[in-house]
């Protein structure tokens, strides 16, 4: 069994409520940070965990809290990312829901450490029964000191607030969180400024995902060398880890990372292999907007050594023959899955979601959607594939927000890895109705490659 | 739950104004507008639905523009412009949940309910649409019903079937 820091109690009964979150060792954090470290020292326990931003990003947490501005006399706010829309990521809904107190704590510690005296934690609006549960947990922790004025006799002074989002994946986006969180539109703001300088109400902000604020409680609790110790190289401490699709075990696990994909998706401790026996076509292992990789490239580097679960292994070979870890979100497709189909699913997705804000985004992942969806029922042409490659190289990098890059990566991947998938359906227009291309070579055995192509 | 037409007068009650009054007091003095998703919530889960109105009344509430509560409004997927059923299905029609059936859910509703996708029953109980990701994606195929967003996992067209009785019985 890997070591497990936030998912240790999560099968205790009672868990969710103050009183059996508390006798499994709740709250020590707060009361070791409040009563025997500076703020400053928080933040440099922080640093020293070498924990990432669990949100997608992967940004070096420490260091985003080293960047808040602290004039004097303006306030400053903390406010956590529970947006959670990335398709394949579930994670935070499941940490809020059976173990409210983990976040509470960790927003309380965090908060501490950036000097804020009011914080906001934004969660989608369709996680209304989670909002209820955060609202009652918040309500408990203030009832026993560790919220409002003056907690555990310290002097610090924090309220905290749920504050529903109204149904918009680009407010996951930090800087459309809180023109959200203002009550405005969810369009992405245009950086420099960065939340650090200037955030929400204009003040300086640090917005966090809800795992990353988690994190901290065990940071602070075993302090950030020990944290650091967990996982591989520049990959520290847990993480937690959605898996769906098409896997005999789909849910919620925290690994140490760098676990090898292969014993995730196969072994009886995680994922328990692909679902009715078949065999494994494709994986997206961190939430749809990060590339998809065949099977084959999954489990292994481009040089055949195995495929691990860290930021640095999952990058490994850059866009030609990697993906990356982002928030997390493990699809598994077996050999029954269309690619195209797939793909042209998570167009229509972006195309959704666009605020409409950027022209290339808004246009072209309308094109996107709609020559993905000629090619899925046999309208396609040959020179659609070519196409959609250079739509979405027009989409990438063009944009105020990732929003553009999310929805490029995809297909770009998608045609890059399965572009025999897509022929065949040009060349098949009837069959491909009826019949899907199955596993061909994807799942085909890596050997040790002598050279490989990196970078595109 | 109370139905309002497009043009007959919104006034809200006095318990619900004071929900807004504890929502305005989250944030800093003049940042009201802030409370402007939370608000709309839960005037829909009065309504039903956002009426012209009804936001009118909201924005006055609010101390801004009625645009500003309208361009809100549009923006976001959970608020809706026009009547729906009693009960709203919102079935996840993302990848995840494909690859575990969701497709089928939808066809089944749609055959089930005898109406399109947007579209509201006869008795004026039901309505249903494909939604983007829900969050739920090891779970799936999954559906939420608002005002409360009650959430029903790994779904079948039979339980889909027993919920939907399930549902007339209660109403």
């Amino acid at each position: 069994m890997s070591r497990k820091l936030l998912l240790e109690h999560i099968n205790v009964p009672g868990i969710a409520g103050l009183d059996v979150y508390r006798q499994k060792g709740g709250y020590r954090a707060v009361e070791k940070a409040l009563k025997t470290l500076t703020p400053d020292e928080v933040v440099e326990e922080v640093k020293k965990s070498g924990l990432r931003g669990r949100g997608g990003a992967g940004f070096p947490t420490g260091m985003k809290w080293s960047f808040l501005a602290k004039p004097e006399g303006v306030a400053r706010y903390l406010v956590c990312n529970a947006d959670e829309s990335e398709p394949g990521t579930f994670k935070d809904r499941y940490l809020m829901t059976h173990i409210p107190h983990a976040l509470i704590e960790g927003m309380i510690v965090s908060s501490y450490a950036l000097g804020a005296n009011a914080s906001y934690i934004y969660v989608r609006g369709e996680m209304m029964p989670q909002i209820r549960i955060l609202e009652r947990a918040i309500a408990e922790a203030k009832a026993a000191g560790f919220l409002g004025n003056n907690i555990l006799g310290t002097g610090y002074n924090l309220e905290l607030y749920v504050q529903p989002g109204g149904g918009a994946y680009i407010c996951g986006e930090e800087t459309a969180l809180l023109e959200s969180l203002e009550g405005k539109r969810g369009n992405p703001r245009i950086k420099p400024p960065f939340p650090a300088i200037a955030g929400l109400y204009g003040c300086p902000t640090v917005v966090n995902n809800v795992e990353s604020i988690a994190a901290t409680v065990p940071i602070i609790n075993d302090g950030g060398e020990e944290y650091a110790k967990i996982g591989i190289g520049r990959s520290t401490g847990t993480k937690l880890i959605s898996a769906s699709g098409n896997l005999v075990r789909p849910g919620v696990y925290e690994i140490e990372l760098g676990l090898p994909v292969e014993e995730f998706i196969y072994s009886d401790e995680y994922c328990g292999g692909i679902a009715n026996g078949k065999r494994l076509k494709a994986t997206v292992a961190g939430g749809s907007s990060v590339p998809i990789l065949p099977a084959n490239l999954s489990l292994k580097l481009a040089n055949g050594e195995p495929r691990l679960m860290s930021y640095e292994s999952l990058a490994e070979g850059g866009f030609a023959t990697g993906t990356m870890l982002g928030s997390g979100g493990f699809i598994a497709f077996d050999e029954d899955q269309c690619i195209v189909r797939n793909t042209w699913n998570f167009s229509r997705f972006y195309h959704h979601e666009s605020c409409g804000q950027c022209s290339p985004c808004r246009e072209g992942t309308g094109w996107l959607e709609k020559v993905l969806h000629r090619l899925e029922y046999g309208h396609g042409k040959m020179s659609d594939i070519d196409l959609l490659v250079d739509v979405a190289k027009k989409i990438e990098g063009n944009t105020i927000c990732p929003l553009g890059d999310a929805a490029a990566w995809p297909v770009g991947s998608a045609i890059r890895h399965f572009r025999d998938e897509f022929e065949w359906h040009v060349k098949e227009p009837v069959k491909s109705q009826s019949v899907n291309y199955g596993l061909a070579d994807y799942a085909k055995p890596i050997e040790k490659v002598a050279e490989v192509k990196t970078g595109e | 739950m109370l139905k309002v037409e497009e043009h007959s007068p919104v006034t809200f009650s006095a318990d619900l104004i004071s929900r807004f009054d504890e929502i305005v007091s989250r944030y800093p003095q003049g940042k009201q507008k802030s409370a402007l998703l939370p608000v709309l919530h839960l005037v829909q889960a009065e309504y039903g639905w956002l009426s012209t109105q009804a936001m009118d009344k909201v924005a006055e509430y609010l101390f801004i523009q009625p645009i500003e509560v309208y361009e809100v409004a549009s923006f976001y997927t959970m608020y809706f412009l026009k009547p729906q059923g009693k009960f709203m299905l919102e079935v996840c029609r993302t990848g995840p949940c494909c690859l575990v059936g969701a497709e089928k859910i939808l066809n089944h509703l749609e055959n089930k309910l005898g109406v399109k996708e947007g579209e509201v029953t006869p008795d004026g109980l039901f309505s249903f649409r494909g939604v983007e990701c829900l969050a739920a994606c090891g779970y799936g195929p999954v559906l939420q019903i608002g005002p409360e967003y009650t959430f029903y996992e790994n779904l079948t067209t039979e339980s889909v079937d027993q919920l939907i009785e399930d549902l007339k019985n209660k109403s």
